[in-house]
């Protein structure tokens, strides 16, 4: 082999090893933004592919906020291709239309509230699921991808404090949807101060 | 600090990213509030079921293989195919390669920008040169086996009309060489049957058919791009066997299966 050939071999090792361990952490992304597994899987598709193309000149910062940021720009030009902000979700797919989630309200102050109920993990996936964005994107960068506020940052291209607000609103939202939504079988457990 | 402060910072507080100056007003504050107190332990509460939950999940393996295929992993693939003299790219091969049209795009663009010089080479090298391609290639998520199976009743069959050759199918196991099933390939542009064995980590790719490379009584050894070849001739059969297991295990592999084989029926 030439050299230019060692050269492409090796980065594609390069990027492989670097690149793949983070499938899981994209596809959870892809899946919460697409909302519909099969959209999902293209955008990660596409994902990988441009994430190679710009590899060489990647510098950092840490590779899976820079594969998620990728991957918000693929799932962002596919919503304008297609002119609409919001598609249908496959999370809710199997759901009696009775569990829809709810209209947004702003949580109440009253102590009970403090209630939490308990939900299995299909059902708090779909409540996070059907939050709006942008809220919905800073939630699962949060508590899905595990990154730090100044990563959340530099994927959304927008300030911290942003960040920390929407953080914020995305959690009144959730914990006003998870109230409302039907609990399992446990019904509600004390909130958490013992 | 007011509600309106406290009821965002509370959430710093719990994801860890306030710093303790902050921290302590927003305790301080939470310990003469009982409103802001509420939130912040419902939403410590949420928080702690959020990270019980699998909210994550795991992407799915065609996705994985799907990616892998369209990466130029390829780059071995690629070159591989580039090397090779004209007289192997033949149809069966093309087509061959034709399945792997997810990263044909991108293989192709890559192509473009290599330059490769094809010197006439002996055909033994060659032959040790494509079974290396044809080993790292089958280490690619997917690529491994066609069947897949560690019975060798199952895998012999299989080879049956794809192959010119009943190719010895020898369960290793007893001998620390486990059977994980066979594979059509394409060396030198014939298809050649590929019996598939792992010892621990180690996958050992037994490729068979008649007239590969030259004829050798004796077992030959090399090593191409790192990878451990040997190479041998028995009942008309010419039998490579190439993997990354250190060479006297392999050595030790290559012992059964030539002493397995003269001792079968077929």
């Amino acid at each position: 082999m030439t050299g230019d050939a060692n050269a492409e071999h090796d980065k594609a090792r390069r990027f492989r090893d670097a690149a793949l361990p983070y499938l899981d952490d994209v596809f959870a992304l892809a899946r919460y933004l697409m909302r519909n597994a099969a959209d999902a899987e293209d955008a990660v598709q596409e994902c990988y592919l441009r994430a190679l193309r710009h590899f060489d000149s990647y510098r950092g910062p840490a590779m899976k906020p820079w594969l998620l940021a990728i991957l918000r720009n693929v799932c962002n030009a596919e919503f304008s291709r297609r002119g609409r902000q919001d598609l249908a979700s496959d999370y809710a797919a199997d759901e009696p239309a009775a569990e829809q989630p709810p209209l947004w309200q702003e949580p109440l102050a009253s102590p009970e509230t403090a209630l939490l109920r308990q939900h299995d993990n299909d059902t708090i996936r779909r409540l996070v699921a059907a939050l709006p964005q942008p809220f919905r994107e800073a939630i699962v960068l949060r508590e899905v991808n595990d990154l730090s506020y100044q990563e959340i940052a530099e994927v959304a291209g927008v300030p911290v404090g942003t960040v920390m607000s929407r953080l914020a609103r995305a959690r009144s939202m959730l914990r006003s949807a998870w109230n409302a939504a039907e609990g399992s079988t446990a019904g509600t457990v004390p909130g958490g101060v013992s | 600090m007011n509600c309106a402060e406290c009821e965002v910072l509370l959430h710093a507080l719990i994801d860890g990213e306030l710093d303790a100056g902050h921290a302590r007003e927003v305790e301080a504050h939470a310990a003469t509030c009982p409103g802001c107190a509420a939130k912040l332990s419902a939403f410590r509460a949420m928080r702690e079921a959020m990270a019980r939950t699998d909210l994550k999940g795991t992407a799915p393996a065609h996705l994985r293989n799907r990616i892998a295929a369209a990466l130029p992993l390829s780059a071995a693939q690629v070159s591989a195919e580039i090397i090779t003299p004209r007289k192997f790219l033949q149809p069966s091969r093309r087509m061959f390669f034709g399945g792997f049209a997810a990263g044909t795009a991108l293989s192709a663009a890559l192509a473009a920008t290599l330059v490769f010089t094809v010197f006439p080479r002996d055909q033994e090298q060659t032959v040790a040169d494509e079974v290396v391609s044809a080993h790292i290639r089958s280490l690619q998520p997917g690529h491994l086996m066609d069947v897949e199976t560690s019975d060798q009743h199952t895998v012999k069959p299989w080879f049956d009309g794809k192959v010119d050759v009943a190719p010895p199918v020898i369960d290793l196991t007893a001998e620390g060489f486990t059977l994980l099933g066979g594979r059509l390939d394409y060396i030198d542009g014939e298809p050649v049957a590929s019996v598939v064995y792992k010892r621990r980590k180690h996958v050992i790719n037994l490729f068979v058919a008649q007239r590969l490379g030259a004829a050798h009584a004796n077992v030959t050894d090399r090593t191409v791009q790192g990878y451990n070849v040997r190479h041998w001739s028995a009942g008309g059969l010419d039998f490579w066997a190439v993997s990354d297991l250190d060479p006297a295990e392999l050595n030790e592999f290559v012992q059964k299966i030539s002493a397995a084989f003269r001792g079968s029926p077929s």
